[in-house]
């Protein structure tokens, strides 16, 4: 195979894993270029610098030894135009930053990797352009929080979402009062069934968050000098903060992009393979969007593991394996406070007609295992888990081998993921279930990894 | 920005309370009322300067506990660790190091400055005269340098456990653990030996396995022993057991874990006192590199020396291959048993992290490794591609293992250093983790679960 140069845009987790599997499989010279940071790190980490918990060299996954031993050239620098007809990429002169690896004027490429990520979604609120309001996407995003929220009385978050919940828990890690503005009825309910939502809410507020649901921001409301001093919400209520997190989701990074000849919508436009209507440019991550989305699954997907499978597929495609996407069951995790929480398959915020649910709650209310099945067949179709751990792999053979309801709860220790001397609840969610069908079902009793291998590999 | 930039100044919200500073002032008096007696200054009598030391001392750290944690709900507490300057490598962690290790220095080698054997007499003054009372309450007898640190070892497991124990108060892993690990230092490490010493029995931990307990093959701990009787002759027996059978066994099935983090009595101290500085343990691979030499080194060393001493025995001649055992065996002594395990071990604990002597210098450990590394059914599982590399436990390993790097690629975690205490499985915000006992292969359903393409070579 003839050597290429690789350019990839972005060294978030989609570019960095394109780069580490091209590495792995080819000798092709593979160059990261970055605006945001000489090294890779790990974006999900940004709360835990400012939280005091991690500093910033540990959110980064390699060492610095391990990109020059890997043959990963690093480049920090904004690519200001690409020229697709002589495949070559502009760097911004004008953009300074102290680093290791600072960019050249321009570089030519065989083949060009688009990874450009997201950026936080702007309203068009009035006053969105005071000093100390911000969304929490890259580095910049956090140092900005870390100036804006020294010292204030009050913090706001608008917006109930992952980075929403991330913004008010790492103010509060400081004692900073928070409120946490929400659109819902319940926090993440656009997401998450009414009761798991609930139960969210409730952890929001144990920790002493003011959390406002079915409140919309009207205006953000600031002083002479431009600094935010609260918000007015579509109601006419005043909420004051002297920061404001706007957190209403994010957008694909695409805007240098814009009337360079490369089809886009929302997002850079794909096919399963990656592939651009420019021959030689692929994007990969939360910068693409599928013009035939796998049925069931999003147009846009922004999570780790996506981004990551699509670096890993697209590696293999360049390789000479050619691959199209294929990420198997939905997945994802997160943490509310607290409270953990794991999905897997599909779990609609409403149940629809042909699926049934069984949901499980705790005494304490800190835990809750829902499962979901077909109503006519029988078959699991996805888990909800709140403050419990499952196995992944237990959990997608079930729904990949559309395996009977019965069946699962009977065996559902086999998924159990939590500590050792942890509580079952597995167990009382299987009670309930018997309680429920008034039948008596006889559970695996044992759990661990034994176990779950057993399970794993019986077909 | 600058990498650099991202050291964020110590923000004000993460300070202590009055109640805290009241009880940190309380260790400092504990302190300085210390070194007062150690210079000569005896302001109080010794049954009032012992109640005043270890009173003290509690007392701080109970109140420290209560203002600490009293209003944080259940769940991970380490918000602001990197912004303390005890925690992190601050001035006063450079102070406390300092403290700690004069007063190893003094302890090993200069116990006449603790007041040993100063008075009248040759009684006790200062220091040491303080725990004359507890130790003839005990055993009918003077205290020596080691009855006064084994009774200060102890209360500070004790206490400091207390702190643990309400710190992990959700984890009943956590909880089980340091329950052990304090139970068997106040039994196994300290009660008893001192209560067979006033029965005019050999000191015996049962617990202390060489070649930990270095000693255990000296000429005159076997001689004491042959010459108690039946309880001498167990002594024997079981001591070699522990090491030659019953261990194997156990690591077999759980791990080094059931000692390295249960049972020994310096994971007790570090488990305990030493955990607010578990994350300073060094990540880096070159680490693990020295790591290696290092351990294994030691024992060697450790073998080696018990090996002349034991011939010395037998033969009754203290020349081995040009070399006097009993030079080697206080070589060993002075290197191994005082400075690295405890100047350095302890004294460094604010600097280095909890586990320096665990991790790099015992030879017990060393050997369990080893059996952990090649015939035990205990390894760390990771939950699918859940992971999101963080980097949480990696940062709070104490051993220095980069968990994340295994974690991330969806593989089990079977390292040789690893004591099982489980805080990686707490501080992952995702569940990814779990500790596990299976069967004794390198079987797993999916090695790497993150790949999503399997089968393929590249050209």
């Amino acid at each position: 195979m003839a050597e290429k140069n690789i350019a990839i845009i972005g060294n978030g987790i989609s570019g960095i894993t394109a780069a580490r599997f091209i590495r792995k499989f080819s000798n092709h010279s593979v160059t990261v270029i970055s605006k945001e940071s000489d090294h890779f790190y790990s974006r999900t980490a940004l709360m835990y610098i400012y939280m005091g918990h991690m500093k910033y060299e540990h959110t980064k996954p390699y060492e610095d030894f391990f990109w020059d031993k890997n043959r990963i050239n690093l480049l920090r620098g904004t690519v200001k135009e690409i020229d697709f007809a002589n495949r070559q990429l502009h760097f911004d002169t004008s953009f300074k930053v102290d680093s290791l690896y600072p960019a050249p004027p321009s570089l030519n490429y065989d083949v060009l990797i688009l990874a450009t990520g997201s950026k936080p979604r702007r309203p068009e609120w009035p006053g969105m352009d005071s000093k100390g309001v911000t969304g929490l996407y890259d580095l910049m995003d956090l140092e900005y929080m870390e100036q804006h929220s020294k010292g204030i009385e009050r913090g706001i978050v608008v917006g109930g979402g992952l980075i929403g919940i991330e913004m008010a828990e790492m103010m509060a890690s400081r004692d900073i009062p928070v409120s946490f503005l929400v659109r819902e009825s319940h926090f993440y309910n656009n997401v998450l069934p009414d009761e798991e939502a609930k139960m969210a809410s409730d952890e929001i507020r144990a920790h002493g968050i003011d959390l406002r649901t079915n409140t919309e921001v009207a205006e953000i409301l600031a002083d002479e000098s431009g600094h935010v001093t609260g918000v007015k919400t579509t109601k006419g209520e005043l909420i004051n903060g002297q920061f404001a997190g706007v957190t209403i989701g994010v957008e694909p990074n695409i805007d240098f992009l814009k009337n360079s000849g490369l089809e886009l919508n929302k997002g850079i436009l794909i096919n399963r393979h990656f592939e651009t209507n420019v021959e030689g440019v692929y994007a990969i991550g939360d910068c693409a969007e599928f013009r035939n989305p796998i049925p069931g699954r999003k147009s846009i997907e922004q999570l780790w593991y996506t981004g990551r499978i699509m670096g890993e597929t697209l590696a293999h495609t360049i390789c000479g394996n050619r691959h199209s996407y294929q990420p198997s069951i939905f997945f994802n995790s997160a943490k509310f406070f607290g409270i953990e929480y794991q999905v897997y398959g599909e779990i609609p915020c409403e149940i629809s007609g042909d699926a049934e649910t069984i949901f499980w709650k705790s005494k304490d209310n800190k835990q809750s295992i829902r499962i979901n099945y077909d109503s006519n067949r029988g078959f699991v179709r996805g888990f909800n888990l709140l403050g419990v751990r499952f196995r992944q792999e237990i959990c997608e053979k079930w729904i990949e081998e559309k395996t009977d309801i019965q069946k699962v709860v009977s065996n559902l220790s086999a998924a159990a993921f939590d500590q050792e001397f942890a509580t079952r609840p597995e167990r009382a969610f299987i009670e309930q279930f018997e309680r429920q069908r008034g039948i008596k079902i006889k559970p695996i009793g044992s759990r661990g990894w034994k176990t779950a291998l057993k399970s794993l590999l019986k077909t | 920005m600058s990498e650099r930039s991202m050291s964020i100044a110590n923000p004000s919200p993460f300070s202590t309370d009055a109640y805290q500073k009241g009880a940190l002032a309380l260790s400092a008096l504990a302190v300085v009322y210390m070194f007062l007696l150690i210079s000569g200054t005896e302001l109080l009598s010794p049954v009032l300067s012992f109640w005043l030391l270890t009173g003290f001392f509690t007392i701080s750290a109970l109140v420290y506990t209560w203002r600490a944690y009293r209003k944080k709900p259940a769940g991970i507490k380490n918000d602001g660790i990197w912004y303390s300057s005890l925690l992190a490598r601050g001035a006063l962690a450079w102070m406390a190091g300092l403290i700690f290790t004069v007063f190893y220095v003094l302890l090993y080698w200069y116990p006449s400055t603790l007041g040993l054997g100063m008075g009248e007499n040759g009684s006790n003054t200062g220091l040491i005269a303080a725990f004359d009372p507890m130790s003839y309450w005990i055993k009918g007898e003077a205290a020596s340098e080691w009855f006064m640190y084994g009774f200060f070892y102890s209360l500070a497991i004790l206490v400091m456990g207390v702190k643990f124990f309400v710190k992990y108060w959700h984890s009943p892993y956590q909880k089980w653990r340091t329950a052990s690990v304090v139970f068997f230092q106040l039994a196994f490490a300290f009660t008893i030996p001192e209560i067979l010493m006033g029965l005019n029995m050999p000191y015996n931990d049962f617990f202390n396995m060489w070649p930990l307990n270095y000693y255990f093959f000296f000429d005159w701990n076997l001689q004491q022993m042959l010459d108690s009787g039946t309880l001498g002759i167990f002594m024997l027996v079981w001591g070699i057991a522990l090491v030659l059978v019953i261990s194997p066994i156990l690591t077999w099935l759980y791990g080094k874990r059931w000692y390295c983090s249960w049972v020994c009595g310096c994971a007790g101290l570090a488990e305990t006192a030493g955990d607010p500085f578990r994350h300073l343990s060094d990540k880096s691979l070159k680490a693990w590199k020295i790591e290696r030499w290092m351990i294994h080194s030691v024992l060697v060393f450790a073998v080696v020396m018990t090996a002349m001493v034991l011939y010395s025995f037998f033969s009754g001649s203290n020349t081995v291959l040009f070399m006097d055992s009993h030079n080697v065996r206080a070589w060993y002594g002075f290197l191994i048993g005082a400075t690295f395990s405890g100047v350095i071990g302890v004294g460094f604990y604010p600097i280095m992290g909890n586990r320096v002597w665990c991790r790099f210098g015992c030879p017990a450990a060393a050997i369990l490794g080893v059996q952990q590394r090649w015939f035990s059914k205990y390894r760390i599982t990771t939950n699918g591609s859940q992971c999101i590399s963080c980097g949480n436990c990696s940062t709070y390993c104490e051993m220095g293992i980069d968990v994340r790097w295994y974690a991330q690629r969806g593989q089990d975690i079977i390292r040789a250093s690893c004591v099982g205490c489980g805080i990686c499985e707490e501080v992952c915000p995702r569940g990814v983790l779990r500790l596990e006992n299976g069967p004794a292969t390198d079987q797993r359903a999916v090695e790497q679960r993150v790949i999503t393409i399997d089968g393929f070579q590249p050209e």
